[in-house]
């Protein structure tokens, strides 16, 4: 359904959106890359001039950007495999009839609605405070030791706070494709002799393959950049336990006030990212046809 | 087709669900219940669940400290203002991908998705300075021109997914009719796509509401919305409990009761409609 | 005023050409019937006429005057769709009231023409509720309503009755003939039923793979299709085609008779065959009889026949309605 006509109208209106994610993309991106290549220091005005790749190598070389790199991968990994497999499950569970579910289902989506920066900070000071937090309470009563979370095992901790946040969606996500599941293949599955688990293994798993891409999808998107939890829980530390790379450019820049080196370090998170996104868009490439 | 469930089992469902259920929202409850104790009680051990003595006072400390309804402000008018605007911006792009597609729409897209996928520190600093050039750091405009952009993405793909459940035949029966483009997605699409622009809508309200990259950085004190509010609790006030959990509850009652009664909504959009 | 010329029409899809270059006259007062297979562009030709297309190449002319880059709205023209297409969060009257609200019509002009439309239609009763409250049918008079009260030079119908059920077809097929005789309009429509099109079409155009295969009123058709293709699809049963020594014995490649002009006998006759399945429809009996060579012939009986299966009959083909092609596929006269 197209002529002539109504095709350059859809050029005209879709190119305000175009230009702008262009320029969106294309100003800050080209910037940064400039920047990269200057030594550029906010509290060292006039000092400025191409250095060629030296940012990059003070960056790379820099022990922190490792630790940064694994730490970004972990905080992604870990997150995508306690939402997913958590999500699964209590997907399976509350796709059951019970009593209130209507209830139930607003209690679980609730943490969803709960800025990152409110849920670092309940959870660091009022659970996992050392002292008066109340799993120290909790431990106490147990007659353990307290266990000190976000000095200990700061990204582990982080990682907790975070898949928190984020099961929800997972949950609600794969909820919703249980419940297009078509009860009659499950039926006929169960005439054909399948066994509970390999109902669950032949015939939801495949059905959920899709649901499980989106939260992928969309859940990556947003944890490749986590940021305001580290902020307020640990500040990338003890030492750079818990800096993630979006973490380690923002101290660099904004902190260090050195504009060269943190663009240089942009720009590989960049790179980093678009390593990622070519994986996933191959993905749901596959899994997304409309 | 449903069948007999016994009632043991429904009991066992029931228990199981309601256990992990009062688990998950235990976190905020527990913010809630200590936002109306004194400091005192907030930290007392053993503490208690609802046996103490009830108090707004921290509310109204709150308030006085850091001035609650300005930052409450700043969030409505950053999130809302932006939702919005990529709202204005989506809509026609959206029925241009819909309804005249091309070969490259599903590129477009893609790209347009991608953009998403850009880490937003890669670009801090350009942005920052640029802000600061321009006089936009620490504005309201300034933030919602940024989220703005960084929704743009999801919005367009949210109205995309709901227009292309429209038929093309309502569309063509307007211009069969006589109603020249305009009128034809103010009168004819956009009243019918109402459920999907509200949930879009909702969804990128949220969405900016909780952005806590941007409005971190950006702003200081002026503009500075919700986010930025309780992230000056981390220390050392973090340590008063009381203040603390009163904070949080209001910055997150009012997203979180907007959610909770849009949620049926808000799940199609999530997916990007992928998932029905 | 409705005529409407298509002079060397064409339509292409990138490399797909699903329009040759095709001509076509239309006159006033028509009601034209495009007919044929799905696939085989009778949608799309509707859609070129209603400007929802661009043509490839050619013009279309409107009323003598060339309308080919003249967008839909301005062309004159009225379209009932096939899905209805009615505006689902505007009541019945607001969606017939819609082109003329478009048009900028004052209030009162607008009011008092949607209600002469709900009385032609007989939509009083349901005309505040929304197209989401009504039946099928009802929705078809809505959309019928909004495309009649733009008083058009020509309505457009794209396969307005594939959604009804059966019995409501049947009356909405004589809603429309009877539309068509007290507006005096022209119509076109576009239909893969040739029922529809034998009952309601003052001219047939039958269409395959965008070729027009012949243009004519319905027993033109009947009584002398130009091809193979034609006297296979107009005409229910089908017409038999006998291809081989029989055809040749006629001096043709194949030759074809249709059901009801094969006279039946128990006894005696030209080709000696066994009743295979038979259908009794009461009024008519369809046999299917096994003619060996021939392969299998379909046959009417008027009223009831009493044979059974596996009894043996006599067919002789009526020789004034035998029809002959030649190895084109092409009628022989």
């Amino acid at each position: 359904m197209a002529t002539q006509h109504s095709r350059s109208a859809a050029r005209l209106m879709i190119s305000p959106a175009v230009l702008l994610l262009l320029g969106w993309m294309i100003v800050p991106l080209a910037m940064t890359l400039y920047f990269s290549f200057q030594r550029y220091n906010l509290l060292m005005p006039g000092q400025g001039g191409f250095v060629g790749f030296e940012n990059y190598r003070y960056f790379l070389s820099d022990p922190a950007f490792f630790s940064a790199l694994t730490n970004t991968l972990l905080l992604v990994g870990g997150v995508l495999f306690i939402t997913v497999v958590g999500g699964v499950f209590l997907a399976m569970l509350m796709d059951q009839p019970f009593w209130g579910q209507g209830i139930v289902r607003v209690l679980v989506i609730a943490p969803f609605f709960v800025m990152p920066t409110v849920s670092a900070l309940v959870w660091k000071n009022m659970f996992m405070n050392p002292v008066s937090g109340l799993f120290a309470f909790l431990a106490k009563g147990l007659g353990l030791e307290p266990f000190d979370f976000l000095a200990q095992a700061p990204l582990m901790s982080i990682i907790l706070i975070v898949s928190w946040q984020w099961l929800p969606f997972a949950t609600l996500i794969l909820l919703t494709a249980f419940q297009s599941l078509d009860s009659e293949q499950l039926e006929a599955a169960e005439m054909d002799g399948a066994s509970p688990v390999s109902r669950f293994l032949f015939i939801m798993l495949p059905h959920l393959s899709r649901a499980i891409t989106v939260v992928i999808l969309i859940q990556t998107i947003f944890l490749l950049s986590i940021f305001a939890e580290i902020l307020v829980t640990t500040n990338g530390g003890p030492g750079t336990a818990s800096t993630n790379l979006t973490y380690l450019v923002y101290a660099q820049s904004l902190l260090q006030f050195d504009v060269g080196g943190g663009s240089a370090g942009g720009v590989i998170a960049i790179i980093l990212a678009n390593i990622v996104a070519i994986f996933l868009m191959r993905m749901i490439g596959k899994n997304l046809e409309t | 087709m449903s069948r007999a469930v016994s009632t043991r089992r429904k009991a066992i469902t029931t228990a199981a669900a309601w256990t992990i259920g009062l688990a998950i929202f235990f976190p905020i409850l527990w913010t809630i219940i200590t936002s109306f104790k004194t400091e005192a009680e907030a930290i007392a051990s053993p503490p208690s669940l609802f046996n103490f003595h009830w108090t707004l006072e921290n509310y109204f400390a709150v308030q006085e400290r850091s001035n609650y309804f300005r930052h409450f402000w700043n969030s409505v008018v950053i999130s809302l203002g932006s939702t919005l605007l990529g709202l204005a911006i989506a809509i026609p792009a959206a029925w241009s991908m819909a309804f005249v597609p091309t070969k490259r729409t599903k590129d477009v897209l893609m790209w347009m998705l991608s953009t998403k996928m850009l880490p937003p520190v890669g670009v801090l600093i350009p942005i920052y300075l640029m802000f600061r050039d321009t006089g936009l750091l620490d504005t309201r405009i300034g933030l919602v021109v940024v989220l703005t952009l960084i929704n743009l993405p999801i919005i367009v793909w949210m109205l995309f997914t709901y227009f292309k459940e429209i038929p093309g035949e309502i569309l063509e029966a307007s211009r069969m009719d006589g109603a020249t483009l305009r009128s034809e997605i103010l009168y004819v699409l956009t009243p019918m796509a109402v459920p999907g622009i509200a949930s879009t809508l909702l969804l990128n309200v949220i969405l900016a509401w909780n952005e806590a990259f941007w409005t971190l950085n950006l702003t200081a004190a002026k503009a500075a919305p919700l986010t930025a509010f309780i992230a000056s609790y981390s220390s050392p006030e973090g340590l008063f409990y009381a203040k603390l959990s009163a904070a949080s509850t209001m910055a997150i009652a009012p997203i979180l009761i907007l959610g909770w009664f849009s949620q049926k909504q808000l799940v199609r959009g999530l997916t990007f409609g992928a998932v029905k | 005023m409705g005529s409407i010329q298509l002079k060397k029409v064409e339509k292409r899809f990138g490399d797909v050409v699903v329009i040759p270059p095709l001509d076509l006259e239309i006159e006033d007062g028509d009601f034209v019937v495009f007919v044929g297979p799905s696939g085989c562009g009778k949608s799309t030709l509707l859609r070129l006429i209603a400007g929802l297309e661009d043509v490839s190449g050619g013009t279309i002319e409107i009323n003598g005057k060339d309308a080919t880059s003249v967008p839909p709205a301005k062309r004159g023209l009225a379209m009932v769709f096939q899905s209805y297409a009615l505006y689902p969060h505007m009541s019945v009257r607001k969606n017939i009231a819609f082109p003329l609200r478009m048009a900028g019509m004052s209030q009162a002009e607008q009011d008092a023409k949607v209600n002469a439309a709900a009385k032609v239609l007989n939509l009083g009763d349901y005309i505040d509720r929304r197209p989401g409250q009504l039946s099928g049918g009802q929705r078809q008079r809505v959309a019928i309503g909004r495309a009649i009260v733009r008083e058009p030079d020509a309505f457009l119908f794209d396969e307005p009755l594939s959604n009804l059920d059966a019995a409501l077809r049947v009356n909405m097929r004589l809603e429309i003939s009877e539309l068509h005789s007290t507006l005096a309009t022209t119509m076109i429509y576009v239909t893969h039923d040739q029922v529809e099109a034998m009952t309601m079409a003052d001219k047939i155009v039958v269409l395959q793979a965008g070729h027009i295969e012949q243009v004519g009123s319905p027993l033109e058709l009947y009584r002398s299709p130009r091809n193979l293709f034609v006297s296979g699809f107009i005409g229910s049963p089908k017409m038999n085609h006998i291809t081989g020594a029989e055809a040749a014995k006629h001096g043709a490649t194949t030759i074809g008779i249709r059901p009801e002009h094969i006279d039946l006998s128990t006894t005696e006759g030209m080709w000696k065959g066994v009743v295979g399945v038979s259908e009794h429809l009461g009024s008519d009996t369809f046999l299917r009889v096994d003619v060996g060579d021939l392969g299998t012939i379909t046959v009417r009986a008027s009223g009831e026949f009493a044979v059974h299966r596996g009894d043996t009959v006599y067919l002789t083909p009526q020789a004034m309605h035998l029809h002959r092609f030649g190895p084109d596929g092409l009628a022989i006269r």
